[in-house]
């Protein structure tokens, strides 16, 4: 992939792709739901141009600092274990991706979504919604407070149970790295025969959990996870060997 | 230097609305905007079943064919009101529905113009990733003719699957996840 696309005077940041090896396929066999949805046949490249190089710089605008603290939106507080999460937004080369928006959503402490199609008999938390959006600061950090969600059943298989986790959007600042994932919780017993977690790479499920953070626990208040989220990086290269005009020859 | 490692794409789940349900987010540009057209459509998946938990995003040039984007290397421009970013889920029959202003046309990079199209992304329970497509309308039939990534598919049917058509009050697309219509996804 060149790192720039040329004519009419446009150099444009070309978005890295993940090898597929380290990449969550669209549909995977073993969880049931892919099976009428995912597409079926392979993607159409896409060079990245204008549209998908820009992205929407959604911020401070759409939340208050209120909006971090998933323990404190109802008139009591929450059941469960009060913990913090935190971490960086960065790009695959390692830069802080600041100011963007991260929205999170989880079940409460018993594994109950505050939602209509959720009736599996756990109590509904009447001081938990498990709705969280913050944005990064300056560089690139993130941190919520929420109490840990627990594991809930599905149809998936028989007895089946996702391990408890967190989900994440993210924007960064183009269209290409905009990600939706899941926050998972070390040593999780029910890793082994969930679909949805065995449907990442091997060798990329590491990403996907969070760290027990024992310094940034708060004594006689909550413990802690740090869990950094890595975006597509540019592929800088060609910028830096890039001579004016060298490769400008392709203007209609 | 070494690359780190990207986070791994997780499917939005059957509980999406909890953490992405945004009053404005089909707002593109505010309630009776000048010019402004609701772009619709239906989600199907491969029994041809409306898909009634997907989420459709949308990004796009302003109608003069600017980003209000420091990475626009042409400047950043602001169009007052205009967001450029549209979110709808399809709770409602499976239908999404986007209240936005039509985009201008913008260099396609090889020296031409792209003709006007919108970014989406499709998130839904049973997708582990989000899958991409583009919407562009069929009132734009020169511009379409001429446009490069249109010119890059196969055959007339995976264009037509990008092709929204003229409704009264805007366009409609539907998107076919699977089947004989499957709609053209790209990799980005
Ligand atoms: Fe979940």
């Amino acid at each position: 992939m060149t790192g720039t696309t040329s004519a009419s005077g446009l150099h444009l940041p070309q978005y890295l792709r993940e090898a597929a090896d380290l990449r969550t396929p669209v549909g995977y066999a073993g969880y049931k739901s892919t099976g009428l949805r995912a597409p079926l046949r392979g993607p159409v490249d896409l060079p990245h141009r204008l549209t998908e190089v820009t992205g929407p710089l959604l911020g401070e605008g759409r939340v208050t600092a209120a909006d971090a603290d998933l323990t404190r939106q109802h008139a009591g507080e929450p059941q469960g274990q009060r913990i913090i999460v935190h971490g960086r937004v960065l790009d695959s080369d390692g830069r802080a991706v600041p100011h963007t928006l991260v929205e999170v959503w989880q079940a409460n402490a018993g594994g109950r979504y505050r939602h209509v199609v959720d009736n599996w008999p756990s109590p509904i938390d009447p001081n938990f919604t498990g709705l969280g959006r913050t944005v990064t600061d300056g560089q690139g950090r993130y941190e919520f407070t929420t109490i840990r969600p627990g594991a809930y059943p599905w149809g998936n298989h028989h007895n089946a149970w996702r391990p408890a986790h967190i989900h994440f959007s993210l924007f960064g600042r183009a269209f290409t790295q905009r990600l939706v994932t899941q926050m998972y919780f070390p040593d999780d017993p029910l890793f082994g025969q969930d679909p949805i977690f065995n449907s990442i790479p091997e060798a990329a499920r590491p990403l996907a959990v969070s760290r027990f953070d024992l310094e940034r626990t708060v004594p006689s208040w909550a413990l802690a996870y740090e869990w950094d989220i890595v975006l597509r990086g540019r592929d800088q290269t060609p910028y830096e060997s890039h001579e004016p005009g060298a490769d400008d020859g392709d203007v209609a | 230097m070494s690359r780190l490692h990207t986070t791994p794409s997780a499917t939005v789940g059957p509980y999406l609305s909890i953490g992405l349900a945004w009053e404005d987010g089909p707002y593109v540009v505010a309630a009776e905007t000048p010019g402004a057209i609701w772009l619709r459509g239906v989600v199907h998946d491969g029994n041809g079943d409306v898909v009634p938990d997907a989420m459709v995003e949308t990004w796009q040039a302003d109608p003069d064919g600017r980003f209000d984007h420091p990475d626009d290397p042409r400047g950043a421009v602001p169009y007052p009101g205009f967001r450029g970013f549209g979110r709808s889920q399809t709770v409602t029959e499976g239908q999404y529905a986007i209240y936005t202003l039509k985009p201008g046309r913008i260099p396609d990079g090889e020296g031409g113009l792209q003709a006007p199209h919108i970014d989406v992304s499709l998130f839904a329970r049973g997708l582990l990733d989000r899958v991409v497509t583009r919407i562009y309308f069929a009132d734009d039939a020169e511009a379409n003719d001429e446009d490069v990534v249109l010119r890059s598919l196969p055959d007339d049917a995976a264009r037509r699957s990008l092709i929204a058509t003229p409704t009264g009050d805007g366009y409609r697309l539907d998107l076919y996840l699977q089947g004989d219509r499957e709609t053209v996804f790209f990799a980005v």
